[in-house]
């Protein structure tokens, strides 16, 4: 018989292991799915992993390794916050959608003027629309007690539908003959994110990812607020009687999880993407939830994981046209991995053993 | 805009059958958290279920074998959810999430191919007699079987918790794991009946939307019914027959917002379409200042340590 002993301490060493042997084990479960769909798993497992790295036209998929990367990591870094405390943000897709569409309206307002305060003006708004969105669950689990999880799920729904409304009608482009969908933000010099250094991938809301990762990072190891975050997850009595204020880390963490999510929707829209249309957004806001957990809710752990991430789907976007594997397939590939590290963790809290045989 | 094209009778029977989906997966999460788990991959157990059900009707002909393989389906993926979080012991909140986010891709893979596909129809049964009663009779008894399934799962499951010793003890463990692992009751293996019964729930609720409601395949088409059930255990704060009042307000307001928009009212379509998860919203703040009906021991991890 085996049995499971509670660790006195979660293991270091298995915290940092747990993400690599979840990642090798999402890469032979997936290797086995891809034989079952009638591809060489080998090569279907090196398209995605090595291809965009160090493949022939490396030199194209290197750069939008930071473009796909980038909303990842400022999105997860805000939701790996609220996790932490035990505060369940998962509508980061719905913040997401409305800070493309208040960032993007807010630059629209002013077409066609030129101006250099559009763009940070265009930011502002971005977070203000993303933060707005999470204030709702937020502010309905502080006054009345809801569930954050259903209504900032729910919210998703809403926004997307916010989405289909306003490609279709407010922010919808007069020049453009009757199709859905907003003026292209890319030939709108003062609102266009542009690459910052050309082809390089790297634009604003790269810059601002890295620099979550480091103000988060800061946050949870030199401030108190931070220290507040970890103790209310980690000991919630404990947190209680050193008078953490719930209701205010509520607020704090959804606003500021909102907020990035709405920046990142900013800046995708502004730049990569350039339109508001019906189909903008692409789940970035979900996979974010697995970003933020392969990254064990760490600031660094997860700017690693965002890499690895955005790696699958260029990966995965090469071996569709490739090996005409299916889409779908890696979204499979990602949930798996989101499987597997949640069952490694086992490893992190407890230790397997052999039971003795007791005498009753 | 013409109201009056809107026909009642036709109304409230279809918001019967926009109600059971809901309401399935409902009364197999309602279970699921009586046991004191929370298992937040309902969406992604009725998607599953509703590519099972519509890919084994469609190969074997039958809408029946469909079903069934569409309850082996969500339960077999709730198993996932088993491993997860009564073996590894697993964050029930992390794990849900992963099986929603696994199981709308794994749905998506598998249904490539039947994508456009038409499903067998099931056929409406007529109770002779009652069915002929005007207005009563086209509302109450002229369904397919699997709604009437639902309503008697729902009488099932009030039944044997209220009455029987198997309902005594899943409460139990629902309320406190300690004591109830104290008094020889197996915890883990309870909860994982509950959870797979839930499975298979979902799954059949997920296939009444592919093969009846609709009926055809297309990905993520269960669009939030997993999440709205979710709420709708809360709604009926953990009550069979309550669960089965929410589910019909919930499908009342999806058929009476697509009759609105198919009659052209003034309203945008799209403030229309999320108008049912607004009201949920709404109903969960109404609702949430009483939860002493939430099964005290909801998402704590059990691990028998002594």
């Amino acid at each position: 018989m085996i049995v499971l002993e509670k660790r006195p301490q979660p293991s270091k060493a298995w915290s940092y292991a747990t993400p690599l042997v979840a990642v090798l084990a999402t890469m032979v479960f997936g290797g086995v799915l891809f034989t079952i769909l009638g591809k060489n798993p080998i090569e279907a497992i090196g398209t995605i992993f090595w291809e965009p790295l160090f493949g022939e036209f490396a030199f194209y998929y290197r750069p939008q390794l930071l473009v796909k990367g980038a909303p990842l990591v400022l999105i997860a870094i805000g939701l790996s916050l609220g996790f932490r405390a035990g505060i369940w943000n998962i509508g980061a897709e719905g913040q997401y959608i409305m800070g493309a569409i208040f960032g993007a309206g807010a630059g629209l307002a002013f077409y066609p003027l030129d101006a250099f305060y559009i763009f940070p003006i265009m930011v502002i708004s971005g977070a203000f629309g993303g933060w707005l969105w999470a204030m709702i669950p937020a502010f309905l689990k502080v006054r009345f007690g809801t569930n954050e999880i259903l209504v900032s799920l729910m919210l998703v729904y809403v926004a997307e539908q916010m989405l289909a409304s306003v490609s279709l009608g407010l922010l919808k482009n007069p020049e453009g003959f009757g199709f859905p969908g907003s003026r292209n933000l890319q030939q709108y010099d003062s609102a266009h994110n542009a690459e910052l250094i050309a082809g390089s991938g790297m634009h604003w809301g790269v810059v601002t990812a890295l620099i979550a990762v480091i103000f988060a990072y800061v946050l949870l190891n030199r401030h108190m607020l931070g220290f507040h975050i970890r103790l209310t997850g980690e000991a919630p009595r404990a947190a209680k009687f050193a008078g953490v204020n719930p209701a205010r880390l509520i607020l704090f963490c959804l606003g500021l999880s909102g907020a990035l999510a709405g920046l990142a929707g900013m800046f995708e829209v502004s730049g990569p993407s350039g339109v508001v249309s019906i189909d903008f957004n692409v789940g970035y806001g979900f996979t974010a939830i697995i970003v933020a957990f392969l990254g064990r809710l760490h600031p660094v752990g997860i700017l690693l994981a965002g890499g690895l991430m955005a790696l699958t789907y260029i990966g995965g976007e090469i071996a569709q046209s490739k090996l005409g594997l299916p889409a779908a397939a890696i979204q499979v590939f990602q949930g798996m991995l989101l499987f597997f590290l949640l069952a490694f963790d086992l490893l992190t809290n407890y230790r397997i053993r052999a039971a003795r045989s007791e005498v009753a | 805009m013409d109201l009056g094209e809107i026909n009642p009778v036709l109304l409230v029977a279809s918001l019967m059958v926009a109600a059971t989906p809901l309401l399935l997966a409902a009364i197999g999460e309602l279970v699921v958290e009586k046991a004191g788990v929370l298992n937040l991959g309902v969406e992604g157990m009725m998607i599953v279920g509703a590519i099972s059900g519509f890919a084994i009707s469609v190969e074997t002909g039958s809408p029946w074998l469909g079903f069934v393989a569409a309850a082996i389906g969500g339960a077999v993926l709730s198993l996932l959810f088993v491993l997860l979080t009564q073996v590894a012991l697993a964050n029930q909140v992390a794990s849900g999430l992963a099986l929603t986010l696994f199981g709308l891709g794994f749905s998506a893979l598998m249904g490539q191919s039947y994508v456009g596909v038409k499903p067998p129809s099931m056929g409406d049964i007529h109770i002779p007699v009652l069915s002929d009663i005007p207005v009563i009779g086209p509302i109450l008894f002229q369904h397919d079987p699997i709604l009437y399934v639902g309503i008697a799962l729902t009488a099932a499951v009030w039944a044997t918790l209220k009455y029987t010793r198997v309902g005594l003890i899943l409460r139990a463990v629902g309320e406190n794991h300690d004591a109830a692992h104290a008094l020889g009751y197996k915890v883990i293996k309870i909860r994982v009946m509950a959870i797979l019964f839930g499975g298979a729930c979902a799954g059949l609720g997920g296939a009444y939307i592919s093969l009846i409601r609709v009926p055809q395949w297309t990905e993520g088409m269960t669009a939030g019914v997993g999440w709205i059930a979710l709420a709708l255990v809360v709604f009926a704060s953990w009550k069979p027959w309550r669960a089965l009042l929410g589910a019909y307000l919930f499908g009342g307001i999806t058929v009476l917002q697509l009759n609105l928009q198919a009659a052209g009212v003034a309203i945008p379509v799209e403030y229309l379409a999320m108008s049912p998860y607004i009201i949920t919203i709404l109903v969960l703040v109404i609702l949430s200042a009483d939860k002493s009906s939430a099964p005290a021991a909801l998402g704590r991890i059990f691990h028998a340590s002594h």
